[in-house]
């Protein structure tokens, strides 16, 4: 008995110590004053692993409620709960939100939007970050919605990626695509690849890793076969992505990426998401719905201005010559 | 706090429970640590989902997805003991070999079962109220297979496994098979394991191929708070204490979710848990014997406790 004590004893108080060492991690402010109509909004997001782009997104969707009145502390409570990759923690955390009756919901990436919606029908859903929201049941229709969920998606323009890829390098034929395939994002994007290259002239050859471990090797039998690489936005691969960068330099083959943060990490060039952007855009449509706009009539948006970003030490390692008139409308990262 | 939360614990600690019996098979009964549970969990999480997403019949896929476990059991159980791989590398080949399995079965990396037709569905459209659909699916589950676990272990054969895990040069002296008794309990063990997954992956209706991660910890982590708080001094309530041990663990983590902790640092509380629960017999013991040295006894303190590995 004295060790069932001494046990539950030292669980409360391992809580109780990260509870002290981590309060500002559930910003909520119970001390919240009356906002304008004299409510305090209550909004959980729900993440599913911490992620540069996910975290962008996170931030666009709370500065662009702050921009439209919302203020936290004052007729704001956000209660941000990340499951740190562990799906298990999705389900408990998605409970929460219910018994809490939030007022809204924003879920970021797909398996934090799947459970959310398995959780309530009732509360608006606002979902971020996610490629299909068709294929993950969470819509009826992009254009119709049809239920408590709406959003954006971050299907990225693969095919203007890749169109760009041929303005760089014009001599460019094979093209390696390397994604994890355990990701259904990159699946999908490696599938629009394909169709893409068909239409583009180019050849596609697939090279596929399952951990970050393998990525340098497998970047380096893809480079013997082709004369560029291009990579989704795949998580895995973007978090090694500086292993394909070293590949691609030693090769001099130019290196095309999904999204910014791959560019600023040593990649030659993306037509980029702008996750910070679509987290704001997400952010505008939340408060058309705490407004009263109905989320089943809102359709899932996508990202209305994608912009190019040229990594230019990459152009000159990789022996790319960027055109002009690219460089003068592109974001330059060094 | 709400009592909500503790109802979100139970349904979970219920599915959840299965998975956790099945380690206790391994781990305990068996004394073998099976990291094969890790890729099983997703695989049958992955099994039932396909069938599932493919329009049959929810109870047909769980059912699969349960001897898909046996045979990913089986597979590590003769890696040990007709190639002689050591134990722990042997479950590890399993879990990797499983990855890529668990992406060729799903064809995708995580499948969808938003308003599709599970065995959660099936039990609400038998007219049970759906807030306690999955605690009454939950509930039967886990006193079926324990009560079945129990049973088991009572016969012939599950006395010759449990000798298996407790003395195993024994009884192969009086004529038992070991190494049949490893492969089997493996098998038995990773079913149950699938079989937790299949019915975790429908409650949160997904499957995703990244499911089984720490799947092991968990187990682990729920059978020794059950045996500190529930005791071990029967089989029937050693059965009953891995049960509610799995409860008990995501109670503390549903607490610790609202009180507001970083999720950030669950695994390592989990892990801070179970390291505790494992050394304090050790280290009761050398308090003993240092105060039992200090008043000059001379008979060195033995502990009762059941829990050193």
């Amino acid at each position: 008995m004295k060790k069932v004590i001494s046990l539950l004893g030292l669980m409360v108080l391992l809580a109780v110590a990260a509870f002290g060492c981590g309060g500002q991690n559930t910003q909520t402010d119970k001390k919240a004053t009356a906002g304008e109509n004299g409510q305090v909004v209550k909004v959980g997001i729900i993440q599913i692993t911490e992620h540069p782009a996910l975290d962008a997104a996170r931030q666009g969707f709370i500065e662009s409620l702050k921009e439209k009145g919302y203020t936290e502390g004052k007729n704001l409570e956000i209660d941000y709960q990340n499951a740190q990759g562990d799906q298990s923690n999705l389900k408990t955390i998605a409970q929460k939100f219910v018994t809490d009756k939030k007022d809204l919901i924003l879920a970021i990436a797909t398996p934090s939007a799947i459970t959310m919606a398995g959780e309530t029908d009732q509360i608006p859903i606002l979902i971020t970050a996610v490629t299909d929201p068709v294929a993950a049941k969470l819509v009826k229709s992009n254009e119709e919605p049809g239920g408590n969920i709406t959003g954006t998606t971050d299907m990225t323009p693969v095919k203007e990626q890749l169109e760009l890829l041929q303005k760089i390098a014009p001599k460019v034929k094979k093209v390696g695509v390397l994604y994890n395939s355990s990701e259904i994002n990159s699946e999908i994007q490696a599938d629009i690849a394909r169709k893409a290259a068909a239409t583009l002239g180019l050849q596609v050859t697939e090279a596929t890793v399952t951990g970050s471990a393998e990525v340098q090797q497998i970047a380096q039998s893809l480079a013997q076969k082709v004369d560029a690489i291009y990579v989704p936005t795949d998580n895995v691969v973007a978090s090694s992505i500086a292993s394909v960068v070293s590949v691609a330099e030693e090769k001099h083959i130019p290196l095309v990426v999904g999204e910014k943060g791959m560019v600023e990490g040593g990649a030659l060039a993306t037509v980029g998401i702008d996750y910070y952007k679509l987290g704001r855009q997400t952010g505008d449509m939340a408060v058309r719905v705490l407004k009263g706009e109905d989320p089943a009539k809102m359709p899932i948006e996508k990202l209305k201005d994608s912009s190019i970003v040229i990594n230019k030490k990459a152009a000159r390692s990789m022996g790319v010559t960027i055109p002009q008139d690219i460089l003068a409308k592109a974001q330059v990262v060094e | 706090m709400d009592i909500s939360i503790f109802f979100g614990a139970l349904e979970q600690g219920l599915l959840w429970s299965l998975m956790v019996l099945g380690v206790y098979i391994s781990f305990r009964v068996l004394d073998y640590a099976d990291l094969t549970v890790d890729g099983s969990f997703a695989l049958g999480a992955a099994v039932a989902a396909k069938i599932i997403f493919s329009g049959s019949d929810p109870w047909l896929g769980t059912l699969i997805a349960f001897l898909a476990g046996i045979l990913a059991g089986i597979v590590t159980g003769i890696l040990h003991t007709q190639f002689k791989i050591a134990p722990l590398l042997s479950g590890i080949l399993s879990m990797i070999a499983l990855y890529s399995i668990n992406l060729r079965i799903m064809g995708q990396a995580n499948i969808s079962l938003l308003r599709m037709d599970t065995i959660i569905t099936s039990a609400e459209n038998l007219g049970i109220d759906s807030k306690l659909a999955v605690l009454i699916l939950g509930l039967a589950f886990a006193v079926i297979v324990s009560l079945l676990l129990w049973w088991f272990l009572k016969t012939e054969m599950g006395f010759a496994m449990r000798a298996t895990g407790d003395n195993a040069q024994m009884i192969r002296s009086l004529g038992v098979n070991t190494n049949l008794m490893i492969i089997l309990g493996l098998g038995l063990s990773n079913s149950l394991v699938a079989l937790s997954g299949a019915l975790v992956a429908q409650y949160q209706s997904f499957a995703d191929v990244g499911m089984g991660i720490g799947t092991i910890v968990v187990g682990l982590a729920s059978i020794i708070i059950g045996e500190v708080i529930f005791g071990t001094t029967n089989l029937l309530r050693n059965i009953l204490a891995v049960v509610l041990g799995s409860i008990v663990y995501r109670l503390v983590i549903a607490i610790v979710l609202q009180l507001g902790l970083p999720p950030t640092d669950l695994r390592l509380l989990t892990a801070l848990i179970v390291t505790i629960a494992l050394a304090s017999p050790i280290v009761t013991n050398k308090v003993q014997k240092f105060f039992d040295l200090k008043r000059g006894a001379g008979n060195a303190y033995h502990s009762k406790c059941s829990q050193d590995i």
